[in-house]
C-alpha cells in the first residue's frame, strides 16, 4: 500500500480498525478526541461496536465486558482520564484479560493542559491501578509506528493474557506523517477458549477478579508474575542509533527519542561520539540492553518530557556503574533539539559524578535558569 | 537536506491547510515530512500556526526553535516569531495587514500583499496561496505544478471549482521571487 | 444628550464580575449565565461570602470572571467538591458551574448524590446541547437526530439512547428542594432565569437544601451557526424537548418572595 499522509490519531484508529478491532469504547478528550470520532464514523459503517460511553470510567468497564467475550477491544484516552480507568484496568488485569489501552499523554497533574507531555509514565508501566500486575507498554515515536505498534499491541494483549498499552504523547496524535496502512484484515472467526459467550454444548466459563482464599489469590499474582517473565524475555524491543563508536549516550522514548535523534545529529555533525538508545517497549524495559551500553559509554543522558521517571529505570538496571545526567521538560513542553544538544555538550566538557540522584542535580540547574 | 518552515496566522486564514498541501507535495515528491499543528483552546478566535518540516533523511524533532523560513500571515505572527528565524533565512510577510517593517537585517524578506492579491482574485480565502506561492518561488524545493495537483486530490468536492482561482493566487504570489544574491 | 440631561448610569458591570473580556466564542450564553449569576450575588451582597465551583468544560475558567473566592473540580465532580467546601462552611453560599456533558454524562453519580442528600448547595446547569471546551462531541443532552462530531449521522436513540431531561429526573429526588429550567433565548427568559437564580440562592440561604436552575444555552461555534441562528435552533429545537419550568418547588421553597 502506498504512503498517505495522516494524523496520529486518526492513524491508530484506522489501524486497529484493519487489525480486526471489534469494539471501541471512548469518551472525549483533548488531544486524543480525533479517535473517538473518526470511530463514531468508521465502526457503525462496518457494523463494529462503537460507543460513548459516560465517562472514561464507564469506557474501561465496557472495555472490561466486551474483553470477557475475546472481542478485540479498544479504548484511548488522555492522562486525566486515563487517572480515572485504573479501577477497570487493575481489575482487567486481576481477571486476566487480553485490552488495548492508548494514552495519548497530555501535561499534568490534575487538569494540566493540553500540550504534549511523558508525564504517565509511572502510572502507565508500573501499573498506576491497584494489585501487583504488570501492562506491555509500547512507545511509538512516529505515526508509521503508531500503526505497527497498535497491531502488535493486540497481538501481544492476547498471547499473554495482558493489557497493552500504546503510550504517546499530544504531538504523535496531532501531528501528520507519511505512513503505510495496513492491508484489511478480517475479524476474527474463531474465539479463545476463555471466551465466555455462553455455554452451549461445555461447561461454563467464570470471568471475576476475586480470589476470597488468600492463597488463591497468591497462587494467580505467581501466575501473572511468571507470564510477565516470559514477556521480559521474549519481547524487549528498542531502537539504536549511531551506538556502534558512541562514547555518550542518550536514552529517550517517544517524542523525547525523535528529539534527541536531531541533538545526536548535531552533535555528531561537530564531531562528538554520541548515540541513542531509544526503547520501544517501555515495559518490559530494556534493562539488558541499557546494562551492556553503559558499560561502553562515558555517560548516559536520560531525556523526557516529565520530572524524571524513566531515569529511575535506567538507575534500577545500571547499579551505579556509569554516570547518568537527566534533562527533563514536564508540564507540556517539548525540548527542542538545541536545549539536548547544550547538555551534550555540557557532559562532554564537565566532570561527572556517581554521587546523588540526577533528577537533583537537573532540578538545581533549571531553577538557577530561570 | 532539511527545511524547516513555519506557518503563521489567524485561525480561519488558511494557516493549516497551506501547510498540509506543503506536507502533500513533499510526500509526494519522495521527501520525509512532518505537519505539526498547534491545538486546542488555542484554535478558538486565536492564532494558528503549523510546522512543516521537509528533509531527505527521517525527521527528528517536530517542532524546531529556529525555522529557516517563517510565512507570517499577520502582524502577531511576525511578533512571535521574527527573532527566531535563522540567520539568511526567509521572512515572507503579509505586507497587506503586517504594519511594521522587519526588524531583522540577516534574513531575506519578502513582502506580499497578499490580501489585496487575493482579492482582486476575487475571493480573499485566497491569501494563504498567495503566500504559499511566494514561498514556493523563493524555496525551489517543490513546484507549483505539485501543489496545483495536491489541490486537485485533497480540496473537497465542493471546493474543486476554485482551483483555477488558486492556481492563479500561487501564479501571482510566485512572482515575489527574490533576485538571487 | 441634551434629552437626558444628567449622565445616569443604565448598566454597568456587576461589582462580582471582574473587568476582562472572556474567552467564550463571540454570541456564546455562558456570558449571559455569569453575568445573571453575578448580578443576584451582588443584589443579594453575598460576594464576600461566596465560593464557587468551576467545573471542566467551557466554564472551566469562570473563576477568571467571578470576583469572590473559587476552587476548580475534575470533570463532573464538581458537586462532591462542593459538598466538601459547604460542609466545612456551612454559612457560606456555595455554587457550581457545570455544563450538560460534566453534570449529566460524567458526573451524573455526584450530582444526583448531591442532591439526594439534600446537600444545601446551588447548582447552574448549562444544557447547550453538546460538549464544547472538546469540540461538539455528542452530550447526554443532545437531540435525536442532531448531528455533532461524535454523531456524524445524527443522534441514533437506536445505539446512543435518549437525551436526559436532568430537571425532571433530580426533581424526583425528596432531598432537591428548588429545581426548575430556565432558557437564554430571548429577554424575557433571560429575566425569568435571572429570577430562578436568584430564588435558588435564596434556597441555599435559608438552608433548604440542594437547588439548581438548569439553563437552556447555545453553542453558536460547534452547532456550526450565527449566533441569531443559534437562539432560533434552541427556540425551535430544544425548548420543546427541554420545558421550561418548575419541575420541583418544597413546600417550605414556595413560601419564598422575590
Ligand atoms: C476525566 C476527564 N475526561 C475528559 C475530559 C475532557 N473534557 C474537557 S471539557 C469536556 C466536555 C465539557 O462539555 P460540557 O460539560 O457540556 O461543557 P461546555 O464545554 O459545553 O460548556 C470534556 C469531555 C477531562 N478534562 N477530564
Ligand atoms: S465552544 Fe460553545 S459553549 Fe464553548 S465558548 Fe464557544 S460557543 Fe460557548
Amino acid at each position: 500500500m502506498a504512503k498517505e499522509l495522516l494524523k496520529g490519531n486518526v492513524a491508530i484508529a484506522e489501524a486497529a480498525v484493519r487489525y480486526g478491532l471489534e469494539a471501541y469504547f471512548g469518551y472525549p478528550i483533548t488531544p486524543q478526541t480525533e479517535m473517538l470520532e473518526y470511530l463514531s464514523k468508521r465502526m457503525p459503517e462496518l457494523g463494529r461496536v462503537f460507543v460513548q460511553a459516560e465517562s472514561e470510567l464507564g469506557a474501561v468497564n465496557m472495555v472490561y465486558g466486551a474483553a470477557c467475550t475475546g472481542a478485540r477491544v479498544m479504548t484511548s484516552s488522555s492522562s486525566p482520564g486515563i487517572s480515572l480507568m485504573m479501577e477497570g484496568l487493575s481489575y482487567i488485569a486481576g481477571t486476566e484479560l487480553p485490552a488495548v489501552l492508548v494514552d495519548v499523554m497530555r501535561g499534568g497533574p490534575g487538569l494540566g493542559n493540553i500540550a504534549p507531555s511523558q508525564q504517565d509514565y509511572n502510572q502507565i508501566t508500573h501499573g498506576g491501578g491497584h494489585g501487583d500486575y504488570y501492562p506491555i507498554v509500547l512507545a511509538p515515536a512516529s505515526i508509521q509506528e503508531a500503526i505497527d505498534y497498535i497491531g502488535l499491541a493486540f497481538d501481544l494483549s492476547e498471547k499473554y493474557r495482558s493489557l497493552a498499552v500504546l503510550l504517546i504523547d499530544g504531538s504523535l496524535g496531532q501531528m501528520m506523517e507519511p505512513a503505510e496502512l495496513p492491508e484489511m484484515q478480517p475479524v476474527r472467526a474463531a474465539y479463545p477458549h476463555w471466551a465466555a459467550r455462553g455455554a452451549t454444548g461445555r461447561g461454563r466459563i467464570v470471568h471475576t477478579s476475586i480470589y476470597l482464599n488468600p492463597i488463591e489469590q497468591e497462587k494467580t499474582n505467581f501466575r501473572i508474575l511468571s507470564r510477565w517473565r516470559e514477556v521480559q524475555a521474549n519481547e524487549v524491543r528498542f531502537k539504536e542509533y549511531y551506538l556502534d563508536d558512541a562514547e555518550y549516550a542518550i536514552i529517550a522514548f517517544g517524542t523525547a527519542g525523535r528529539v534527541a535523534l536531531s541533538a545526536v545529529r548535531a552533535a555528531r555533525a561537530a564531531g562528538i561520539k554520541v548515540g541513542l538508545l531509544r526503547p520501544i517497549t517501555l515495559a518490559p524495559f530494556p534493562g539488558n540492553a541499557v546494562r551492556e551500553l553503559a558499560k561502553r559509554v562515558q555517560s548516559l543522558l536520560v531525556v523526557e518530557m516529565n520530572n524524571g521517571q524513566m531515569v529511575d529505570d535506567v538507575l534500577a538496571n545500571i547499579h551505579d556503574q556509569t554516570p547518568v545526567e537527566f534533562y527533563g521538560r514536564p508540564g507540556g513542553n517539548v525540548p527542542l533539539a538545541d536545549e539536548i544538544l547544550a547538555e551534550i555538550e555540557r557532559i562532554v566538557k564537565g566532570k561527572l559524578t556517581l554521587n546523588g540522584h540526577p533528577r537533583d542535580r537537573w532540578l538545581d540547574r533549571m531553577l538557577t535558569k530561570s | 537536506m532539511q527545511v524547516d518552515i513555519i506557518i503563521a496566522g489567524f485561525g480561519g486564514q488558511g494557516v493549516l491547510f497551506a501547510g498540509q498541501l506543503l506536507a502533500y507535495a513533499a510526500m509526494d515528491n519522495g521527501y520525509h515530512v512532518t505537519w505539526y499543528p498547534s491545538y486546542g483552546p488555542e484554535m478558538r478566535g486565536g492564532t494558528a500556526n503549523c510546522t512543516v518540516i521537509i528533509a531527505d533523511e527521517e525527521i527528528g524533532a517536530p517542532v524546531v526553535g529556529s525555522p529557516q523560513v517563517l510565512l507570517a500571515m499577520n502582524r502577531p505572527s511576525l511578533d512571535k516569531y521574527e527573532s527566531s528565524v535563522k540567520p539568511d533565512g526567509f521572512l515572507i510577510i503579509n505586507s497587506s495587514i503586517i504594519d511594521r517593517p522587519v526588524v531583522r537585517k540577516d534574513v531575506h524578506v519578502i513582502n506580499v500583499p497578499a490580501n489585496e492579491i487575493a482579492e482582486k482574485i476575487g475571493d480573499k480565502r485566497m491569501t494563504n496561496m498567495v503566500m504559499l506561492g511566494a514561498l514556493l518561488a523563493n524555496l525551489p524545493l517543490l513546484s507549483i505544478e505539485t501543489i496545483v495537483s495536491e489541490l486537485r486530490a485533497h480540496l473537497p468536492e465542493r471546493h474543486q471549482k476554485l482551483i483555477p482561482a488558486n492556481i492563479r493566487a500561487l501564479t501571482e504570489g510566485a512572482r515575489f521571487q527574490l533576485e538571487p544574491v | 444628550m441634551d434629552m437626558l440631561g444628567e449622565e445616569t448610569i443604565v448598566y454597568e458591570r456587576p461589582a462580582t464580575l471582574t473587568d476582562l473580556s472572556s474567552h467564550y466564542c463571540p454570541g456564546c450564553t455562558h456570558g449571559i449565565a455569569h453575568r445573571l449569576a453575578a448580578e443576584v450575588l451582588d443584589e443579594m451582597n453575598f460576594r464576600e461570602r461566596t465560593i464557587g465551583v468551576a467545573s471542566v468544560g467551557c466554564s472551566v475558567f469562570a473563576y477568571n470572571y467571578f470576583n469572590f473566592d473559587f476552587v476548580q473540580a475534575p470533570h463532573g465532580r464538581a458537586p462532591a467538591m462542593a459538598t466538601g467546601v459547604k460542609r466545612v462552611l456551612p454559612d457560606r453560599i456555595v455554587f457550581t458551574y457545570q455544563g450538560d456533558g460534566d453534570l449529566a454524562s460524567i458526573g451524573m453519580g455526584e450530582i444526583v448524590a448531591a442532591a439526594a442528600r439534600g446537600e444545601n448547595i446551588t447548582v447552574i446547569f448549562i444544557n447547550n446541547a453538546n460538549y464544547g471546551m472538546t469540540g461538539g462531541q455528542m452530550a447526554p443532552t443532545t437531540l435525536p437526530g442532531q448531528v455533532t462530531t461524535s454523531s456524524p449521522t445524527g443522534r441514533d436513540i437506536e445505539v446512543a439512547g435518549f437525551p436526559i431531561r436532568v430537571s425532571e429526573m433530580l426533581s424526583s429526588l425528596d432531598g432537591a428542594a428548588y429545581v426548575v429550567r430556565r432558557s437564554l433565548h430571548d429577554p424575557k427568559n433571560i429575566r425569568l432565569a435571572k429570577k430562578a437564580i436568584r430564588a435558588a440562592f435564596e434556597v441555599q440561604a435559608r438552608g433548604l437544601g440542594f437547588s439548581m436552575v438548569e439553563l437552556l444555552s447555545t453553542c453558536p461555534t460547534n452547532w456550526g451557526m450565527t449566533p441569531v441562528d443559534a437562539i432560533h435552533w434552541l427556540e425551535t429545537k430544544m425548548l420543546p424537548y427541554y420545558p421550561v419550568g418548575d419541575y420541583k418547588v418544597g413546600p417550605a421553597v414556595a413560601e419564598i418572595k422575590i
